[in-house]
């Protein structure tokens, strides 16, 4: 069963370097004018799908990005990386803010049927929203194994050999393919996308597609009350002595009196 | 200095000029000493001379790869892991 097919989700968030700004109206963060990237879990994804490639075991590597027209761009570097084509499915800017984990995954299991995938494979979260939803999500509507947080892949007989990371360790799993996979920090280090590749990737084919042509109905079902920045912290202060250090750590009750 | 070693520095400026636009302390601060660093050596005729720049070119080439991984990196794992 060697030649599996690998579909890989690619998101286009704001650059991990760049300092978050709130807009002033308390609905979301300011994206205008600000560097965009691909999500770093999702380039950890491409990477581990095109080395799968190199070892003969995917035949095909398709990035899939959903979201306004400047997600091209985070297409042509997941193709510079080694995908062989790439689907686009455009949602307008303003549909974009509301956009959900859930419609993603919807739309990643359509095409993932569409594309007769064997493998979706995607970053174990996004660095803006932080969810952590959606391969889980795409796992569940297709109905396959998941197999989250991967730090190392190996395939062995038909199966694949997953070792995950969870809370204080790491555990190994086998998943029969079809199945979803996320990656994690320690899967693999991403290649840079070098000039000469990105040029290449320009001649890749790139498929354009509405969330309709999958079926896709992407009507908000949250709503964002608010978007706040995080509590700033406390500047400390310096003592002149133990004794009013003591007295204080008494006060906030940190030593017993 | 003529050929497809004219053609290589060119290529070899190019790429680092792609690189650049990452840099940390942006693009500007990159590009205008790159190009003065290019232009440093702008009268080196001697082939082997010329290699041996392009070598040390390509050895930049691979640190700020490096520089760009690790950064990226340490960034994530400052945000996403206690340990």
């Amino acid at each position: 069963m060697s030649g599996l097919r690998v579909i890989v989700g690619c998101k286009r968030v704001i650059d991990y370097a760049v300092k978050i700004r709130v807009k002033p109206d308390k609905t979301g963060v300011i994206t205008d004018g600000v560097k965009h990237s691909m999500n770093p879990f999702d380039e950890i994804a491409v990477e581990e799908a095109v080395r799968m490639k190199e070892k003969k075991l995917a035949s095909e590597v398709i990035a899939v990005s959903c979201g306004p027209i400047q997600c091209q761009e985070t297409l042509r570097t997941a193709m510079a990386m080694g995908a062989d084509k790439s689907i686009h499915v455009e949602v307008d800017a303003a549909t974009y803010e509301n956009l959900q984990p859930l419609h993603v995954a919807k739309i990643l299991s359509k095409v993932a049927q569409e594309e007769k995938a064997d493998i979706v494979f995607t970053g174990k979260q996004a660095i803006d929203d932080d969810c952590n939803q959606t391969g889980q999500m795409v796992a569940a509507l297709l109905d396959w194994p998941q197999a989250t947080f991967a730090s190392k892949i190996e395939k062995a007989n038909g199966e694949l050999t997953v070792t995950r990371e969870i809370d204080g360790g790491l555990e190994t799993i086998k998943v029969q393919v079809p199945a979803v996979l996320t990656a994690d920090l320690r899967l693999n280090e991403p290649r840079y996308a070098t000039l000469p590749n990105i040029m290449k990737a320009k001649k890749k084919p790139m498929a354009k597609k509405k969330p309709a042509d999958y079926g896709v109905d992407v009507g908000p079902r949250q709503s964002i009350l608010k978007v706040e920045d995080p509590p700033v912290r406390q500047a400390g202060s310096k003592l002149d002595s133990v004794e009013t250090l003591v007295t204080k750590l008494r006060d906030a009750g940190l030593v017993p009196s | 200095m003529s050929g497809p070693l004219k053609f290589r520095v060119k290529h070899l400026y190019k790429t680092l000029l792609h690189l650049g636009k990452d840099y940390p302390k942006g693009y500007e601060f990159f590009r205008s000493r790159l190009h003065a660093s290019f232009l440093r050596h702008k009268d080196v005729e001697d082939p082997a001379e010329v290699e041996a720049l392009i070598a040390k070119g390509e050895y930049v080439v691979k640190e700020l790869e490096a520089l760009y991984m690790l950064r990226k990196y340490r960034t994530l794992k400052k945000r996403y892991y206690d340990s």
